[in-house]
Parts: C-alpha cells; sequence; structure tokens
C-alpha cells in the first residue's frame, strides 16, 4: 500500500563535536533519503547544535530516517516540528536595477518586510527572510528584472509557545510520527 | 551511565592521576576494561602504543600477518567469549586493511574495538605518509567511532568504545589515535561516569507490548518462532527453550541463530531463507503469526518481500528500534533485550493458561520435515560429496566444538550438516558473506576458548584469502583445525551459472587441483597438511585432524565441483517458489489454510 508523501521539518538536537554533521549528512546519503534542506547551527546550550531537516517522504520513511538518526550515538533528540511551527530562510539576491525600476523594486522590497543592503548603478542586493512561500513569491516578482545572483540559508525552525526542545535533554521523547514502543 | 553531559570526572578515591603517555594511558585503558587479548602489526602512528604494550602482563598481543586477519580474529574472539574483541593496527594501509572485518561486524552485530594509529595531528588534511581518513571511511559501517587527539582524550574514548561496542545491539567501533596524543604525557584518570547522552539503548521492554504480543500468540493457529542472531547476542536460549515447550510453537533459527535451539529437537523446523528448509521456508509462508525474535527480515530470509509470509501478522522484538518495522512492518513492536522479552512473555502465557490449538498446524509442518529433510545425492563418479564431508567432521567431532565457516556452498552445508544442539558454537559471515572470513575468525575463537576444538570450514577460494593467519597460529600456539572443501571453484557463484547463466562458467573455475597443494601449503606454514579424495579416506583423515592438539591442522577434501546446494529459492523471487533440487517444487499436501 503505497503511502503518500509529505513534507516534514524534523529538529535534531546533536552534541557539538567535530564531525556529528558529516555523520548525519552521510547516514542520509547512504540509506537513500532525500533532503530537501538543512541547516546546522548553535543552540543556548554551547555543548549543543541543532539541525534542521526538512524531507518530503511518507510515514514509513519518516520513521526510518528518525531511528536512523537516533542509533547515532551524538544525536540526543529528534523532535518533528508541527505545521504551525515557525519556518524561515534567508535569502540574500542580487537584482538588476535600472534608474527606471529602481523604485518599483523598492516598493517590492518595502511590502515584503525586506531590506536593500547594497546598491550599485545597476543592481540592489536584497536581504530577506521569511517563510519558504513568502520568499518565493519575492523572488518570482524580482525575476521579471533579471535575478543576478542568489543565494538562500537552509530553512530553520521553532515550535510555538514556551517549550523548549532542549527542556529535557533525552531521546525519550520522539516525534509523533514514530510509535513509541 | 550517566544521562548528564557533564564533564567526565577524575579518578575516584582522590589519588593522584598517575602521569604517563598517551601510548601508557590507552595501554591502561586496555587493561582496565579486561582486554585480555588484541590482534594486531605494528607501524609507524601506532608504533609508540605498542612499546607500553610489550610491558603490559595483562595484554597478550598477538601478531597477525595481515590487518583483516585481526579483525576477524576480534570477531571470533567475542562471538565466543561474549566479550568486546580488540584489533590494532597503523594508520593509512593498517587501517583500511580492517575495513572489511568492521563492515563484517557491524552486519552481524558483533563487538569488537578496532584501535588504529593515526598521522600527528598537525598533518591531518595534508596527505601525510600512510594518511587515510579511516574514522570517515569507516563512519557507515562502524556503531560509533572516535579520533583521538588529546593525550587526555584516550582513556575516556577507551572507555566509551568499550561500553558502546559491547551494549545494546552490539557492534564496531573504531579509536583513532593521532601518533602525537599517544606520545603526549597526561594525566591517567579513569573516567567513572560515561559521557553518553545520546547514548542509551533500551534492554526492558514496555510491558503493554509485550501484553499485545501475547494476546496476538493467544489468537493466532499458525504461530512460528522466528528466531534470529539476537537471541544468541542475549544469550537467552534457555528463555527461548522455554517459551518453546511451553507454547508447542514451531521454531525455525536463521544463519545467525543455528544452535540457539538444538536441531534435534522436534519443534525445530530448520534455517529459513534462500537456502532454508522445506519446513523452514513453509512455516514462515504459511504462518499466521511470526513471532520474531532477534531477527531482522533479511533478504536472504524474506526472498521477495512483497510475497513473504503474506497472511503473517508480525510481532517484532528487537534491541534496536529501527530494525523494526524496516522491511516489514511489525503488528507488534517490542523494543528491549530478547532475554527480557522472552521472559515476560512466558509468564505472561503461562499466567493465562488458555493456550492457542495448534496441533493441526504442527502436524502438517513435521509431515513437510519428514518429507523434505535436506539431504544431498552422492556424486555419480565415485568422487567425494562436500555434504558427506563435512557431515562426517561435525558427526566425529560432536557438537560441543566450536564450527567457523568462510562463504559459500560450504558455508550452507555446514548451516544444514554440522550438529547444531548447542547455542554459540557456529561463527560465519551471515551479513557481509565475507571470504576469507573463516581462518582468522576460527583462530579468534580458538584464543578465546582454548580447551575447545576449533573446526574451520572453508573452501578453496576463501581458503585463498585469509590462509597467511595460519602463520600466525603455527607460531603462537593457536592449534584449529581447518578442513579445506576443494571443490576447485567458486562454487556458490559456479551455482548460480550453472542456475542462471546456462552453466557458462566465467572466472569461477579456480584450477585449485594440486595448485596450490594444500597440504604442503599447510607444512610450509608450520601445520600438519592432511588430504582426502576417496569416501574410504575420510573419516580416517578426520580421526587424525582430531588427534593432532598441538599444531593447527589443514585437511583438503577434494570434493565434487558440481554439488548444489540445496532447497535455494532463486534470488528475488517468492519463497513460495523454493525448489528442492533442480526444477523441482516440493508438494505442499496436507494444505491447513
Amino acid at each position: 500500500m503505497p503511502e503518500i508523501a509529505g513534507t516534514h521539518t524534523l529538529s535534531v538536537l546533536v552534541e557539538n563535536k567535530p564531525g556529528v554533521l558529516a555523520r548525519v549528512a552521510s547516514l542520509i546519503a547512504r540509506r537513500g533519503y532525500n533532503i530537501e534542506s538543512l541547516a546546522v547551527g548553535p543552540t543556548e546550550y554551547p555543548h549543543m547544535s541543532r539541525m534542521t531537516l526538512v524531507v518530503t517522504v511518507d510515514d514509513v520513511v519518516l520513521e526510518q530516517i528518525t531511528k536512523q538518526l537516533n542509533k547515532l550515538v551524538e544525536v540526543l533528540k529528534i523532535v518533528e516540528l508541527e505545521s504551525s511551527s515557525i519556518r524561515r530562510e534567508l535569502i540574500l539576491v542580487k537584482v538588476r536595477a535600472t534608474p527606471e525600476t529602481r523604485g518599483q523594486l523598492i516598493e517590492i522590497i518595502g511590502l515584503f518586510g525586506a531590506k536593500a543592503v547594497d546598491l550599485t548603478a545597476d543592481v540592489i542586493t536584497v536581504e530577506a527572510t521569511g517563510s519558504p512561500a513568502k520568499l518565493n513569491a519575492l523572488l518570482e516578482l524580482f525575476e521579471p528584472y533579471g535575478i543576478r545572483e542568489l543565494v538562500q540559508s537552509g530553512l530553520v525552525a521553532l515550535g510555538r509557545g514556551n517549550r523548549s526542545m532542549t527542556d529535557r535533554n533525552t531521546k525519550s521523547e520522539r516525534p509523533k510520527s514514530v510509535r513509541a514502543v | 551511565m550517566g544521562n548528564n553531559p557533564t564533564p567526565v570526572t577524575s579518578t575516584p578515591g582522590g589519588e593522584a592521576a598517575e602521569e604517563m603517555t598517551g601510548a601508557q594511558a590507552l595501554v591502561r585503558s586496555l587493561e582496565n576494561v579486561g582486554a585480555e587479548t588484541v590482534f594486531g602489526i605494528p607501524g609507524g602512528a601506532i608504533l609508540p602504543a605498542y612499546d607500553p604494550l610489550f610491558d603490559s602482563p595483562n595484554v597478550r598481543h598477538i601478531l597477525v600477518r595481515h590487518e583483516q586477519g585481526a579483525g576477524h580474529a576480534a570477531e571470533g574472539y567475542a562471538m565466543v567469549t561474549g566479550k568486546v574483541g580488540v584489533c590494532m593496527a597503523t594508520s593509512g594501509p593498517g587501517a583500511t586493511n580492517l575495513v572489511t572485518p568492521l563492515a563484517d561486524a557491524h552486519m552481524d552485530s558483533v563487538p569488537i574495538v578496532a584501535i588504529t594509529g593515526q598521522v600527528g595531528s598537525a598533518a591531518i588534511g595534508t596527505d601525510a605518509f600512510q594518511e587515510a581518513d579511516i574514522r570517515g571511511i569507516t563512519m557507515p559501517i562502524t556503531k560509533h567511532s572516535f579520533l583521538v587527539t588529546k593525550a587526555h582524550d584516550i582513556a575516556p574514548a577507551m572507555a566509551a568504545a568499550f561500553h558502546i561496542a559491547g551494549t545494546g545491539r552490539p557492534g564496531p567501533v573504531l579509536v583513532d589515535v593521532t601518533k602525537d596524543a599517544l606520545q603526549a604525557r597526561t594525566r591517567f584518570e579513569w573516567p567513572r561516569n560515561l559521557d553518553l547522552p545520546g547514548y542509551r539503548p533500551v534492554l526492558k521492554p514496555h510491558s503493554k507490548q509485550v501484553r499485545e504480543a501475547a494476546k496476538l500468540i493467544l489468537e493466532s493457529r499458525r504461530p512460528v518462532l522466528y528466531v534470529g542472531g539476537g537471541v544468541v547476542k542475549a544469550a537467552a536460549w534457555k528463555e527461548l527453550a522455554d517459551l518453546a515447550e511451553l507454547t508447542g510453537i514451531p521454531v525455525v533459527t536463521t544463519l545467525m541463530a543455528r544452535g540457539v535451539f538444538p536441531d534435534s529437537h522436534p519443534q525445530n523446523m530448520g534455517m529459513p531463507g534462500m537456502h532454508g528448509t522445506v519446513a523452514a521456508v513453509g512455516a514462515l509462508q504459511r504462518s499466521d503469526l511470526l513471532i520474531t525474535l532477534g531477527a531482522r527480515f533479511d533478504d536472504r530470509v524474506t526472498g521477495q518481500l512483497s510475497s513473504f509470509a503474506p497472511l503473517a501478522k508480525v510481532i517484532h522484538a528487537d534491541i534496536d528500534p529501527a530494525e523494526i518495522s524496516k522491511n516489514r512492518v511489525a503488528d507488534v513492536p517490542i523494543v528491549g533485550d530478547c532475554k527480557e522479552v522472552i521472559t515476560e512473555l512466558t509468564a505472561l502465557l503461562k499466567s493465562v493458561g488458555n493456550l492457542p490449538d495448534i496441533a493441526e498446524w504442527v502436524h502438517y509442518l513435521k509431515d513437510l520435515k519428514r518429507r523434505y529433510p535436506t539431504g544431498y545425492d552422492e556424486p555419480v563418479g565415485g568422487e567425494l560429496s562436500p555434504q558427506h564431508v563435512i557431515k562426517r567432521i561435525g558427526d566425529l567431532t560432536g557438537p560441543d566444538a566450536y564450527y567457523a565457516a568462510g562463504v559459500g556452498q560450504h558455508q550452507m552445508w555446514a548451516s544444514h550438516f554440522l550438529p547444531w544442539e548447542l547455542p554459540g558454537r557456529w561463527l560465519n559471515s551471515g551479513g557481509l558473506g565475507t571470504m576469507g572470513y573463516c581462518v582468522p575468525a576460527a583462530m579468534g575463537a580458538k584464543v578465546g576458548k582454548p580447551d575447545a576444538i576449533v573446526w574451520g570450514i572453508d573452501g578453496d577460494g576463501c581458503f585463498q584469502m585469509t590462509n597467511q593467519e595460519l602463520v600466525t597460529c603455527a607460531l603462537e600456539g593457536i592449534p584449529i583445525k581447518i578442513a579445506v572443501i576443494n571443490n576447485q571453484s567458486l562454487g556458490m557463484v559456479r551455482q548460480w551459472q550453472t542456475l542462471f547463466y546456462n552453466s557458462r562458467y566465467s572466472n569461477t573455475d579456480l584450477n585449485t587441483h594440486r595448485v596450490p597443494d594444500f597440504p604442503k601449503l599447510a607444512e610450509a606454514m608450520g601445520c600438519v597438511g592432511l588430504r582426502a579424495e576417496e569416501t574410504s579416506e575420510v573419516d580416517a583423515v578426520i580421526e587424525k585432524a582430531l588427534s593432532i592438539n598441538d599444531v593447527p591442522v589443514v585437511v583438503e577434501f577434494l570434493v565434487h565441483k558440481d554439488a548444489m546446494v540445496w532447497p535455494m529459492v532463486a534470488a528475488g523471487t517468492s519463497n513460495d517458489d523454493i525448489k528442492v533440487a533442480r526444477d523441482m517444487a516440493p508438494k505442499w499436501d496436507g494444505e491447513v489454510l
């Protein structure tokens, strides 16, 4: 019975040790899981890092990814974030801007709460953050003007409310989609 | 084991931490974990460690002839002692030669620690002489690994490595230590708590899950105990026997679990899988409930997954949660040590009393077992039959010996025809299928059990991959016995060529008729070399081998090259299409469905 693939955001709390990113990346590659985005950075505790993984897989594969990641000794905890969680990406983009189009671009930038961070005679460099959908919409609007260069961060995400993923530093809390046994 | 990410605490008792080199700390760590034997070869980067090792009164180093031999010997040692096996190698080629045994140990969950030297930390990444990123190379084939660049990190890394290797689902752990870390001075502090907040294997099963399992068992009419290597690792053979005898449920033992339940027991249907018995394969295919204990639904057991045990619900108990529902979705998953799971399940079923009536099912399977025993035909030309040779070795040696095998036809025959009555006597490369495993694994087993008889059942192809360890055995006083089942070809590959490639024997003919001359080769390596070419010679030569206990013995049995392993399920096909001989399917009379 083929299951339907959905997009899932996993937060993976890991020990901040050399090689841990390589372990996670190599596991994902060798087991053939497709990931859309991987972002890693420090947390409020210096000995822990947090990775945010976005995958589009069915529930069976999601369960395997979670279990296999949990087997890594340096993985402390994995949580699947709900769809209502706060999900953000950062883009830096150079858009072609002539004296005629510059005004229109600045209007778009303003509407999206983005920032012009560098300006030359023919290019505006824009910094924008937001959900993937919002940033896609922004890029679509920039497209007709000509995008010269684009760099995009991986997605980072945080659950809503007052709870913190680092509250209880154990593996006991598993994402909902994994049957607790 | 501590759960908090607190730093490693210092040596208890307030005694002043002793100052020593990193190399001395490494050897002291080996002593502290109780490692008595290390198989290895020195070289530049690991050389500092070999100096204090020379003086250690507790750690015996066995100088092997190839690092692969060290790795498999560590596996063999671990398999028979239940302890963590240790192998040691230098950086670069020494370390890369350990890749195969590490992968082997990873597939078959064998607890070993591999200690490798690494170039100086300042030279890492410069393509220095004998530099290889062994931690990176072995990341996918180790349970965990450490790169240690500071002398004071050696003791905690070693303590953690042995703990990780030997607990939970056992497996190989690599400790790669740079030369400067070995040379630097440090204060030796043995960690009291391990700093492993992300490593907490679950041993005790969830009682609700065990109740669910018991419920399914009570509802079942055609249950099977599908028993894998995890039951051997958990040393749960007594618990398994209790459960089987309480319920009367038929048992199948996978390749990794041969001997964990006696073959002579009427409930044992034999080995399932590609070369399994008709009764074992039939039991799984027609079952309505698989009680899976420490097995992992390997493709060699399931055949085509979509048609595997199509009517069965699945209880899956394993210590590794990632094995559960990996290949076959479990109706009742149970994470835990098999010993605890089986004990709880048996106690629960005992208290219920009203066990299901499975008499018809048991009768059906026993009839299958009677009608399709694993047999073989004697070759027509009067040549030796390999199955006969292996069977006689088992008959004349008995079930209390340890048997290692290589990979291929002789491995399958060893699994079918040796006397599997006792647990933990069988060493083979199940998951990785490593040709060359036999000789060094047998060596390691003999070191672990010096008073037991250790036979290696090897093929002429396998033997030529790692036979140099017989030199080690001869010089170190490790009198193993190796039977070379010489069919002058890569027999299993040849069998596939016969069946699936129109008998076109591309590069499977080893021409090993007198080249090499195995008895002479054995003599050259300091062993006794024997040979049998006719059926009448078989018993005498085995008796002769059994009478020699001071040096290793190699017995060549020149056998028929066209013998095939049956039964067989062709790769990728359904278990229902099992053949008991070429183009011969079993008759599934007396269906109970």
